[in-house]
């Protein structure tokens, strides 16, 4: 941490508590989807013969409501947490802020009416329609500006840590929506991409495995960098290591993409080289996954009170975990037999439910005290119940996908003896259905944590209510 | 020297961190390496199929692709990307099974649109590996040149249900309205939802044919207009007209992977 004034600095928190709020309503919507298409899979009577809740139309509204929705107010929230805390300063704008708050969450509502009407790009992850696109390029310009100059006005010395990750996150989203969203309209509601084939899935996956490297994990990590040091009160184990860690991750990451299409038709040496530097990413990110690990080093007998750290520490074992697992499912001989299975199913999901959720909780908690004034959660037992329902849910989803994708990928490739092919396709498919119902409870077992953390913080808030100030609150850092 | 003067890393990086626009710049820079380098050659190498480009012009040759028959000898474009040109056919409507890749008729087109709304690519992947087991289950592996007429692939990432890159032919469209009407009256353990509804709606007429339009003004492989000729967009409407999305559904998915005559041990993918 920079050092801090003598004199307290009057922050822009409203719309940081307001970010929090709705994060914390996302989660709950946005896994209860996922729970709810899970057991479509697992029992298919339950599409009701309604277009509007068929599988097909509400994942992508699921994988929006999480990434998007729950993820983009965390990160919203924290960013102008931690730039205004680290820099001594107040919000370069608060008027911008307020602007992103209501257009980020207007382009989460258009998510929510468009995608079960079937309006979609046909873009996996990124789905939402080019007026919703253009809306999102500014929101995020907004944001991005906002950040940025908020930085640029710190009265500290330095940038701190996590900035550089937010920043590196601004950058890089901006290039990949631009470039991944060009599209010719049709009309209001409908655009075909102006790529095709090999160029549409090369931009398509740099885009998707980007927004997973500087969003969910760069974006993630900033908030790592700040919160981790400070519920542990302990500053980042090794500055040196976060350096190695920024860059390395900030011009490796963006190499990985085409390891999605290994054996496709886009050309071997993309996959190779996309390949080649995800075995090269395991360094940094275990580097930096340590860097947060060993910040308790002398303090990890506070993981036995402190609930808010669990979250924070088994985030960043999560994140160890994912780390190794993507450059070893990268490899073509893995990769072949992992690809098109629900392999890749739970190893997004051990990411996004292990490490980015565990890591934005953590965050949430820490962040609600601090802007509510409070010493204490409601209930730092229900917090604990959190936690546990959160790791149990993820390693349930985690351990039926890999069965299941395991299995997926041998039955396929299975012959017999007399050289034909063991099982036929659909053979495939109902061998899946006790991971597929495992895979729904496990989710159901982590989106009931995501309503306790969420009745945990309305109480929170609504005790806290009575006492606090209305506009902001004095800094403690 | 006080703790804020000193430098703990490199001067590099103490200016970087010390400088709000130089760290903007410097990471700017840094994050745009890899994509500049994966994916600006995919638009210039061969075996990519960019066959033509508002950028390049129109390039018969496909930067130049080059596929050898067993004898070593090039096998011509012509016979891969369907060229009415110099093909015996000369319309989409004449256009044969193994004359080469075309674009999609517009009742093709409306079904498509149909597959992207459903999201189909969610669980079905259009792109076959080549391996022994995906030829025996679903045939020739998938090459470039035959998604590109996809605006918005549809290679997809997940076989929750099979691959359906040549599933055109292999079934009945008879058979097609029952298992998409009820998956689970033609395959039991099917976890595909109900679409019968399909038969209910009329294809979207306008939308197509606007559809048909844009795609010829692509940057990149945009549909040739001596395919889609100004007469065969007009006359587009007629073929729409009354179509139901399930006719159309089963038209695109009948249309695919059967463009191209692939020969036995030939490399189409070098």
């Amino acid at each position: 941490m920079e050092a801090t004034q003598a004199t307290p600095v009057k922050y822009d928190m409203e719309v940081v508590r307001w970010f929090t709020i709705a994060a914390a309503i996302y989660a709950v919507v946005g896994t209860l989807i996922g729970v709810y298409i899970a057991s479509e899979l697992a029992f298919p009577f339950l599409n009701f013969d309604l277009p509007y809740i068929t599988f097909g139309r509400l994942r992508p509204l699921h994988t929006n409501a999480v990434i998007f929705a729950f993820g983009g107010c965390v990160l919203m929230a924290t960013g102008y947490y931690i730039a205004q805390r680290t820099g001594s300063t107040k919000l370069w704008s608060n008027g911008l802020a307020w602007f992103t708050f209501w257009g980020w969450n207007l382009i989460i509502v258009s998510a929510v009416v468009t995608l079960p009407l079937g309006l979609t790009t046909g873009k996996e992850y990124a789905e939402l329609e080019w007026p919703i696109d253009i809306a999102i390029a500014v929101v995020w310009l907004a944001f991005g500006l906002n950040h940025i100059m908020t930085v640029a006005i710190r009265k500290t010395s330095h940038i701190y840590v996590s900035n550089w990750f937010t920043m590196g996150m601004i950058v890089m989203i901006t290039y990949l929506h631009v470039v991944n969203s060009l599209a010719i309209p049709v009309s209001l509601t409908n655009s075909f991409s102006v790529f095709t084939g090999v160029q549409d899935a090369m931009v398509q996956w740099w885009w998707g495995h980007n927004a997973v490297g500087f969003y969910l994990t760069g974006g993630f990590l900033g908030i790592m960098y700040y919160f981790v040091p400070k519920q542990a009160q302990r500053p980042v184990f090794s500055y040196r290591l976060s350096v190695l860690h920024f860059w390395a991750l900030t011009f490796g990451y963006v190499w990985l993409g085409a390891h999605h299409l290994q054996y496709t038709a886009l050309p071997d040496w993309t996959g190779s080289l996309g390949a080649a530097v995800s075995l090269a990413m395991i360094i940094p990110s275990w580097g930096g996954a340590m860097n947060g690990m060993m910040t308790l080093s002398g303090a990890w007998d506070k993981l036995r009170t402190d609930y808010i750290l669990r979250f924070l520490v088994v985030a960043l074992a999560f994140y160890a975990m994912s780390t190794f697992e993507g450059p070893v499912m990268s490899i073509k001989s893995v990769n072949a037999l992992s690809h098109y299975t629900d392999w890749t199913v739970g190893h997004v999901h051990s990411g996004a439910l292990g490490w980015m959720a565990m890591v934005a909780y953590g965050a949430m908690y820490h962040m609600v005290k601090k802007l509510w004034g409070v010493e204490k959660m409601y209930s730092e037992g229900l917090v604990n119940v959190h936690f546990w329902l959160a790791t149990i849910g993820t390693v349930v989803y985690v351990v039926a996908m890999w069965v299941s994708g395991i299995m997926q990928g041998l039955m396929w490739r299975d012959y017999d003896e007399y050289g034909t092919l063991t099982y036929t396709f659909v053979e495939s498919v109902s061998a899946m259905h006790p991971y597929y119902t495992m895979r729904a409870i496990g989710g159901l077992i982590f989106h009931i944590g995501t309503l306790i953390a969420l009745y945990n913080i309305v109480m929170t808030v609504s005790r806290a209510g009575a006492t606090r100030s209305a506009g902001s609150v004095p800094a403690k850092a | 020297m006080s703790d804020h003067d000193k430098i703990y890393s490199t001067k590099f990086q103490d200016n970087i961190e010390r400088n709000t626009l130089l760290m903007f710049v410097v990471t700017a820079v840094a994050v745009a390496i890899g994509g500049i380098v994966e994916i600006v050659p995919l638009f210039y190498l061969p075996n990519t199929a960019m066959c033509s480009s508002a950028l390049a012009g129109a390039d018969a040759t496909c930067n130049n692709t080059q596929h050898k028959d067993n004898s070593g000898n090039t096998i011509s474009m012509d016979k891969i990307v369907w060229n009415p040109a110099t093909s015996a056919h000369k319309t989409l409507d004449e256009w044969q099974a193994g004359d080469g890749v075309r674009p999609y008729k517009p009742l093709e087109l409306a079904g498509r649109n149909v597959y992207i709304r459903e999201g189909c690519y969610l669980c079905h992947s259009q792109m076959i590996r080549p391996f022994r087991d995906e030829k025996d289950r679903y045939g020739h592996y998938s090459i470039a040149e035959e998604s590109m007429y996809d605006h918005t692939y549809q290679w997809g990432s997940k076989r929750t249900g099979p691959d359906l890159a040549r599933v055109g032919g292999k079934y009945s469209d008879e058979w097609h309205r029952r298992h998409l009407s009820y998956p689970r009256e033609v395959v039991p353990e099917s976890v595909m939802p109900n679409y019968y509804w399909l038969s209910d709606g009329t294809v979207n007429v306008e939308e197509t044919v606007q559809t048909m339009k844009v795609l010829t003004i692509m940057p990149f492989n945009p549909i040739p207009k001596t395919i889609y000729t100004d007469a065969y967009i007009d006359g587009a409407a007629a073929q729409l007209e009354g179509k139901t999305e399930m006719e159309a559904l089963i038209a695109y998915l009948q249309s695919m992977g059967n463009h191209i005559k692939f020969e036995e041990g030939v490399n189409y993918r070098d």
